[in-house]
């Protein structure tokens, strides 16, 4: 009944997951400080704006393949 | 005028402009279920944006987070993952919620999980878990909004008839104008709480230690434990980093019945997958709490209850206006996400519970309910 999801747009999602969550014992520390915010809060608040782009691309290769169906509304 | 008599004159203005708005949202609708829960299934993607970022972001975000930052440090960093990671999830399943929720005219997530599985049972369960559930977030909600009005009027005002006087605006504006009144306040409330925390993200560490970075180097120097994981904590380490950020990533958008049926207000699944993109943004609010719950480690150490930490540091930096803003903008986070949670509960024990055990037939619901 349902389109799932296509690989190629997972694939870009699991980016995140490695990057914010899984990694955590690589990038949590306090130096090197940058722009003055520790290493780990500076990792995180990049890895949102990151994430949001991984998504960018999910929705192209989605709103693609849905379009191609005629079921964007 | 006193200062606290300023203070409560702007708290007091921009609630009553808050619930001015959810009064007018509703206005010249015809009122039906469908309108009242799920706005007609008509929403764009900016109002799925509103509502959506307007019952995420709770006092939790305001006192919470920051009191995360003051008492246990470094760990405070799940909450910006958890939120990011429990966007990228929605981008692939709320769209599917969707799709079934038009198809079979689903309002609540009891609808969906009876349509599902094709059980009246496990409906009237979800329903159930769903409805005490809500209790003790509305509660959460209320007791914030109660210690921010307090804190910010310099106890011009107490932490009850502040309640009370929220209950009454919140029931008001569901009740007249629905889910559409919880989109609209959040546009006042999100504009509002996202000033306050640039505001005060920057102005206190100014104020304390002439900048941000220099409020970290003296943190990173005084107490270099800190700011990472464990922080001051003895086991939030990094295996409950990533189990409690898996967990809740992955629970956290379709289990709780109120972001679930957001998802039906949205005119396209598209919508709700472009919102997706876009929603991890907001989560930038959360680093400008976090630099005010830093700074308060050592501006003023010693609070027994980390979740009076920001207000604490905010009254001991800024200027009584100031803190009325901050008191505004805390009570309609307060209120908004109360407004979407009473709202579902409301639905799911009018239309899952009460509806299935009690009600005669003939009753046309969608009219009396609203």
């Amino acid at each position: 009944m349902f389109k799932r999801p296509s690989l190629g747009a997972i694939l870009p999602a699991l980016i995140p997951f490695v990057a914010m969550c899984l990694s955590v014992p690589l990038w949590d520390r306090v130096e090197p400080m940058l722009f003055g915010i520790p290493f780990n809060l500076f990792w995180l608040i990049s890895w949102i704006v990151l994430s949001s782009l991984c998504l960018f691309g999910s929705y192209h290769l989605e709103a693609g393949r849905h379009k191609k169906d005629g079921d964007t509304r | 005028m006193s200062s606290s008599g300023i203070a409560l004159t702007i708290i007091f203005a921009i609630i009553a402009a808050g619930a001015g708005i959810g009064l007018l949202a509703g206005a010249h609708r015809k009122m039906d279920l469908e309108q009242w829960t799920v706005g007609g299934r008509g929403f764009g993607a900016v109002l799925t944006y509103l509502l959506m970022a307007g019952e995420v972001y709770t006092t939790f975000s305001f006192l919470g987070a920051s009191g995360w930052a003051y008492s246990r440090g470094g760990p405070a960093l799940y909450i910006m993952a958890y939120l990011t990671l429990a966007y990228v999830v929605s981008f692939f399943i709320l769209p599917q919620i969707w799709e079934m929720g038009r198809k079979y005219g689903l309002q609540t997530e009891a609808d969906f999980f009876g349509r599902r599985y094709g059980s009246k049972h496990l409906a009237a369960f979800v329903c159930v878990v769903g409805m005490a559930f809500l209790v003790p977030y509305v509660q959460l909600q209320l007791t914030g909004l109660g210690i921010i009005m307090e804190v910010a009027s310099s106890e011009g005002i107490r932490r009850t008839p502040a309640m009370v006087i929220a209950v009454v605006l919140v029931a008001s504006f569901v009740l007249v104008s629905g889910v559409r009144a919880v989109a609209w306040v959040s546009v006042l409330k999100d504009a509002l709480m996202v000033l306050a925390a640039i505001a005060i993200g920057i102005g206190v560490p100014y104020v304390h230690f002439g900048g941000v970075g220099k409020m970290f180097a003296a943190l990173a120097h005084a107490r270099p434990a800190h700011l990472t994981m464990p922080g001051a904590t003895s086991n939030l380490g990094h295996t409950w980093y990533i189990s409690t950020v898996l967990l809740t990533s992955l629970g956290f958008f379709y289990m709780w019945p109120h972001a679930f049926a957001a998802s039906f207000t949205a005119k396209s699944g598209d919508t709700l997958r472009r919102n997706a993109v876009v929603m991890p943004l907001y989560t930038l609010t959360l680093a400008f709490v976090f630099f005010t719950g830093f700074t308060a480690v050592l501006a003023v150490p010693g609070l027994r209850n980390g979740d009076m930490a920001l207000l604490t540091v905010v009254r001991s930096t800024f200027p009584a206006w100031f803190l009325g803003v901050i008191g505004g903008a805390g009570a309609l986070t307060a209120m908004a996400p109360a407004a979407i949670f009473t709202l579902t509960a409301a639905t799911l024990f009018a239309k899952n519970l009460y509806r299935p055990l009690f009600a005669r037939p003939t009753i046309r619901w969608k009219h009396s309910l609203a």
